[in-house]
C-alpha cells in the first residue's frame, strides 16, 4: 500500500514514520530540503523537494499510483484545495486531509472531503480535562481572613 | 448590487473604489493590519480587517444575505479558490470571480468549477502572442463554460487556404470560420469567401483543435 504525504513537519513526519513502520510504501513531500531531516538518519521511504500545489511534485511522488494521501502542510487553504486535486483529479479514494480551523473542517466534511481538526480536538480534549480534574471546594474569601 | 471584494491590495482597492464609484455597495476585507490601517482612512465602515476565508469574517462582512458578487483578489491562489467555493458552495453566492496568481494553478480553479478567473500573466502572454506574428495563431477569447475559444489567423502568401473558398476547406471537426478581416474591414465568414493573403480570419473550436486548423489554414 501506497501513501503520499504532503507536508512533512512535525505532524506529516510524525505520520510518515509510523506509517513506515507499520509497512507502507511512503512518500513525503515539503518545500524544504531540511524537512529530510525530521525523518531520521534511516529513512529509506521516499522524500521529494517541492510544492504540494504542483501537480507535477505529485506526480513526481507517484500519486498516480497511489492509495492514500494525508495533505499536512501549515496552511488550511492550501491543504484543501490539494485535497481536492488528490481526490477529484487523480481520483484517490482515502484522502485524509489537516484543517486546523474548526468551521472550515466541518463544512467541506459535508462537502465529501474527509478532514481532521487538530483545534476541535484539542478544544474536546482540554474541556474534557478540566472537567475530570477534581478540584477541592474552596472556602469563600472571608472565611479565610 | 452588493459585493464583497477579498484583498485590499492594489487590484482589490482599486475594484473597490470603481464599484463605490459606480454606486454600488461594496465590502472590502483585508489582513494585514498596517494595510487595513490605510484603507480605513478612505473607505471607512466600507472596509473591514481580517481572514476572509475565514467562515466568521465572511459573516460579519455580510456573505450571508447573499452578496450578488464575490471578487477573491487575494495574493494567495489557494485563498482566493477557498473563498469562491466557500461564496458558492455554503452561502450561495451567485457570481464569483477569482484572480489567479500563478498562472500554473488556472487547472485547480478549473477543476473545482471556479470561473471565471483573470490571470495577469496570462493575458500578457496574450498580448505578446498578438504581437509576435511568429505564433500564428493568436488566442482570443476562451469560453471555459462552452469549452469553445476564438482565435484569429493571419493568412499568408503561401498558405494553403490562399485562394481558396471557405467552403472547399476540409476544416477540423468542431471548428468555424466566423470572420475576414481585409483591408480593415470584416465580413462574415459563408461558404462561398475566398480567403486571400493578409487575410485576418476569426474562427472558433473547441479546444485542442489549433494544431489541426493551424495545418489547414497556415502550413505550407
Amino acid at each position: 500500500m501506497k501513501v503520499i504525504i504532503v507536508g512533512c513537519g512535525r505532524v506529516g513526519s510524525s505520520i510518515a514514520l509510523q506509517l513506515d513502520g507499520e509497512g507502507w510504501n511512503v512518500v513525503a513531500i515539503d518545500e524544504k530540503e531540511e524537512a529530510l531531516s525530521r525523518l531520521g538518519s534511516h529513512w529509506n521511504g521516499g522524500f521529494i523537494v517541492g510544492h504540494g500545489m504542483d501537480v507535477d511534485v505529485l506526480r513526481a511522488a507517484g500519486i498516480e499510483e497511489a492509495d492514500a494521501v494525508v495533505v499536512a502542510t501549515n496552511g488550511d487553504n492550501t491543504n484543501l484545495v490539494i485535497g481536492q486535486v488528490a481526490q477529484k483529479r487523480f481520483d484517490i479514494q482515502c484522502v485524509v486531509v489537516r484543517v486546523l480551523d474548526p468551521a472550515r473542517a466541518d463544512f467541506y466534511q459535508s462537502l465529501g472531503l474527509r478532514t481532521v481538526s487538530p483545534t476541535k480536538t484539542a478544544i474536546q480534549v482540554l474541556t474534557d480535562a478540566v472537567r475530570a480534574c477534581e478540584v477541592p471546594t474552596r472556602e469563600p474569601a472571608e472565611a479565610r481572613t | 448590487m452588493y459585493a464583497l471584494v477579498a484583498g485590499g491590495g492594489k487590484a482589490g482597492s482599486n475594484v473597490a473604489r470603481s464599484l463605490t464609484g459606480m454606486g454600488h455597495e461594496v465590502t472590502l476585507i483585508e489582513q494585514r493590519p498596517y494595510r487595513f490601517a490605510q484603507l480605513e482612512s478612505e473607505f471607512e465602515h466600507q472596509v473591514q480587517q481580517g481572514d476572509a476565508t475565514e467562515l466568521f469574517v465572511l459573516e460579519r462582512a455580510g456573505i450571508g444575505r447573499p452578496p450578488d458578487l464575490v471578487v477573491a483578489l487575494t495574493g494567495d491562489d489557494e485563498d482566493n479558490l477557498i473563498i469562491c467555493q466557500i461564496a458558492k458552495e455554503r452561502y450561495g453566492v451567485p457570481k464569483t470571480i477569482a484572480r489567479v496568481n500563478d498562472p500554473r494553478n488556472q487547472a485547480h480553479f478549473d477543476l473545482l468549477g471556479i470561473s471565471p478567473t483573470i490571470c495577469a500573466t496570462t493575458s500578457i502572454m496574450a498580448l505578446i502572442e498578438h504581437e509576435v506574428p511568429e505564433h500564428q495563431l493568436v488566442h482570443l477569447l476562451e469560453l471555459r463554460k462552452e469549452n469553445l475559444e476564438i482565435v484569429e489567423v493571419q493568412i499568408g502568401k503561401d498558405s494553403p487556404s490562399a485562394g481558396k473558398k471557405v467552403e472547399r476547406l476540409s476544416l477540423p471537426e468542431g471548428s468555424r470560420l466566423i470572420s475576414v478581416m481585409r483591408n480593415g474591414k470584416a465580413e462574415i465568414a459563408v461558404g462561398a469567401t475566398e480567403l486571400q493573403p493578409g487575410d485576418q480570419v476569426l474562427a472558433i473550436l473547441e479546444p485542442g483543435k489549433e494544431d489541426e486548423l493551424r495545418r489547414v489554414l497556415l502550413k505550407r
